[in-house]
């Protein structure tokens, strides 16, 4: 991915480049391949995303997720209602399958937040004089020290259980960590050779940052962000159980689960299944986060 | 080594002030008037002034921030806004109730994480390595609180061994230790896996295996001695997350712990119980870290004798 200046010893030598990236990506991707657990949880992965994406084809949302069904409740798993109904008499299946479509994207939008606003304070940081690098990391320290679900919890409990809320405190409590993997990476960057060569030829900061930096500190952003998102979900779900997060009706794995605890004696199948979709969903995550590190390690490239 | 003990001490001073600063201003933005929750319903404009006085609301932001620390340092953490006692002695009551829970689901992880992680070290790539780091990974990607459920499902409403949710001696502390280690315990298991494997290949284990010692005594005592600090070091950070990020597992048990307390106080919008809460569970996380870094220090020779030659 690095511009390496090539000789041009033919009139081919500029489209080289072009060439050479695209054999990166399949190079990586030959590479993840390779790993079977990392290919398991990418199918599992795109699994769930899909039936995410088609839910509404599968399972209609006012009528089969919404709606309360006072003569269906509590019914065990059956060949119509394969994982069972609720206290209220909804499809738990159905609510599962909705209820993807409220972890994930709001797991992908915090972990997006995080790591742009966390990348571009650890770039700054790494790239930035000495005084500001340590300023901003002694501030990134102190939010370190709080453990992430606290933060998360401190403060949708100061401004109160919303959607919105909850997109802000997960993305806060995640920025940090990118804000130092960023940094680390930049500072392992900044001095090393295609650097100095970037520079000699000529071009600018931001050009360097965004053609040089940027693109060769990825790789450890990619792993983390795949599993912060596994992170988030698991946050998500945690505060929704708490009734910090989404609200009742809305189908949300962690609400479900909280609605579901009192009847645990009598009808396990409410609590069981969508703490399963939970496992699924971080477990895909975090062997894909595995098998990427792995996959971008150029040391690890033979 | 004291030198670093007292440079890491005299860190922590700044990052707890950051902390109770970032913590106070977000709970300053909790909407609603604190006076109201003292008074109740009923009370007149001169009472809600002289309470305003009183509870020093009447001042700026960092007045009051400072006026807050300068408590909370000599051990006055405010007034509970629910049950009008002193938030310490709330904290106080239920924190021993953490602790034991804590430390029970450290005690779990740390031997069942060293046994699995060892026997799978020893016997790489057996079935028993493949299925152990399988259920590792099935550990982290399991959310506690529903590991919690799924075993009063089936060990209390179904066998009934255990109870519930009742608070009474050694039995009902076994589930939700369980439930709270599980994920320490795969995280500690992957962490001797890969220690074990790496030490496992020294030329000094080697030089054991040569003189003819019997294999446990090779693995137990040359090679597991040796790939104990990082396992020591990941259980050190784990107990910091065990003790203060244990918030929901305390409810599905209704553990009378502080994180529990923690949640009643955030559905009663509680402030004071809530702020001075994730106050002290992040000062704990933190000094427990710092622990754990001065312990790292003690316990690796090599880095010992950096610090003593430094010294000369």
């Amino acid at each position: 991915m690095n511009t390496t200046i090539i000789p041009s010893r033919n009139q081919k030598s500029e489209i080289l480049p072009e060439k050479k990236k695209k054999s990166q990506l399949v190079s990586i991707w030959k590479r993840l391949r390779k790993n079977k657990l990392a290919v398991a949880g990418l199918v599992i992965l795109t699994f769930i995303i899909l039936s995410a994406a088609f839910a509404n084809v599968l399972f209609d949302y006012n009528t089969v997720v919404i709606q309360q069904n006072a003569a269906e409740r509590l019914q065990p798993p059956s060949a119509k209602h394969w994982l069972g109904t609720d206290e209220l008499g909804r499809d738990i299946l159905a609510r599962i399958v909705h209820g993807a479509r409220v972890s994930i994207p709001i797991a992908f939008t915090t972990i997006l937040i995080a790591t742009v606003v966390g990348g571009l304070i650890g770039a700054i940081s790494g790239y930035g004089s000495k005084r500001v690098d340590n300023i901003i990391m002694r501030i990134m320290d102190i939010f370190l020290a709080i453990p992430g679900i606290l933060l998360s919890i401190a403060i949708v409990a100061a401004l109160g259980p919303s959607l919105r809320n909850l997109l802000i405190a997960i993305s806060i409590a995640n920025i940090p960590p990118f804000a130092r993997i960023v940094r680390a990476s930049v500072l392992s960057i900044r001095n090393e050779e295609f650097i100095e060569a970037a520079r000699a030829i000529g071009a600018n900061g931001v050009r360097i940052i965004f053609k040089h930096i940027i693109p060769n500190s990825m790789a450890p952003v990619i792993v983390q962000a795949t599993l912060c998102i596994a992170g988030s979900i698991l946050e998500i779900a945690a505060l929704s159980f708490i009734g910090l997060g989404i609200q009742p009706p809305a189908p949300e794995w962690g609400a479900m689960l909280s609605g579901g605890r009192q009847y645990i004696r009598y009808a396990w199948w409410i609590c069981a299944f969508p703490g399963i979709a939970i496992m699924l969903t971080i477990l895909s995550l975090n062997l894909l986060g595995d098998g990427l590190r792995d996959a971008l390690d150029p040391k690890l490239k033979n | 080594m004291h030198k670093f003990i007292l440079r890491r001490l005299a860190m922590l001073i700044p990052v707890l002030l950051g902390v109770s600063f970032i913590v106070f201003s977000i709970m300053d933005l909790t909407p609603g008037d604190p006076v109201e929750m003292y008074l109740g319903d009923n009370y007149t404009p001169e009472a809600h002034a002289e309470m305003t006085k009183e509870l020093g609301l009447d001042k700026p932001f960092i007045v009051r921030y400072l006026n807050y620390i300068g408590n909370a340092v000599q051990g006055d953490f405010g007034i509970s806004y629910s049950t009008k006692q002193p938030v310490l002695d709330e904290i106080l009551a239920r924190f021993p109730n953490t602790l034991v829970l804590a430390i029970a689901a450290l005690i779990f992880a740390i031997v069942v994480g060293i046994i699995l992680g060892t026997i799978s070290a020893a016997k790489q790539n057996s079935i028993f390595d493949s299925t152990s780091t399988f259920t590792a990974l099935i550990g982290v990607s399991m959310p506690n609180f529903w590991f919690g459920l799924m075993l009063i499902i089936i060990f209390a409403a179904g066998l009934g061994w255990f109870p519930s949710s009742e608070f009474s001696g050694v039995k009902s502390l076994v589930l939700p230790a369980i439930a709270l280690g599980t994920n320490s315990l795969a995280i500690i298991t992957r962490m001797t896996r890969s220690s074990l494997l790496e030490t496992i290949r020294q030329d000094y284990v080697r030089t054991a295996r040569a003189k003819g010692l019997k294999e446990y005594k090779v693995i137990i005592k040359h090679a597991l001695r040796n790939a104990m600090i990082p396992i020591i070091t990941i259980s050190g950070l784990q107990f910091g997350f065990l003790i203060s990020g244990a918030v929901v597992i305390e409810t599905v048990f209704s553990w009378p712990g502080i994180g529990r307390l923690l949640v009643e106080a955030i559905q009663l919008k509680d402030t004071p119980i809530v702020l001075s809460l994730v106050l002290i569970k992040a000062a704990m996380f933190t000094v427990i870290n710092l622990g754990t870094d001065i312990m790292y220090a003690f316990f690796d020779p090599r880095i010992r004798a950096q610090y003593k030659a430094k010294r000369v």
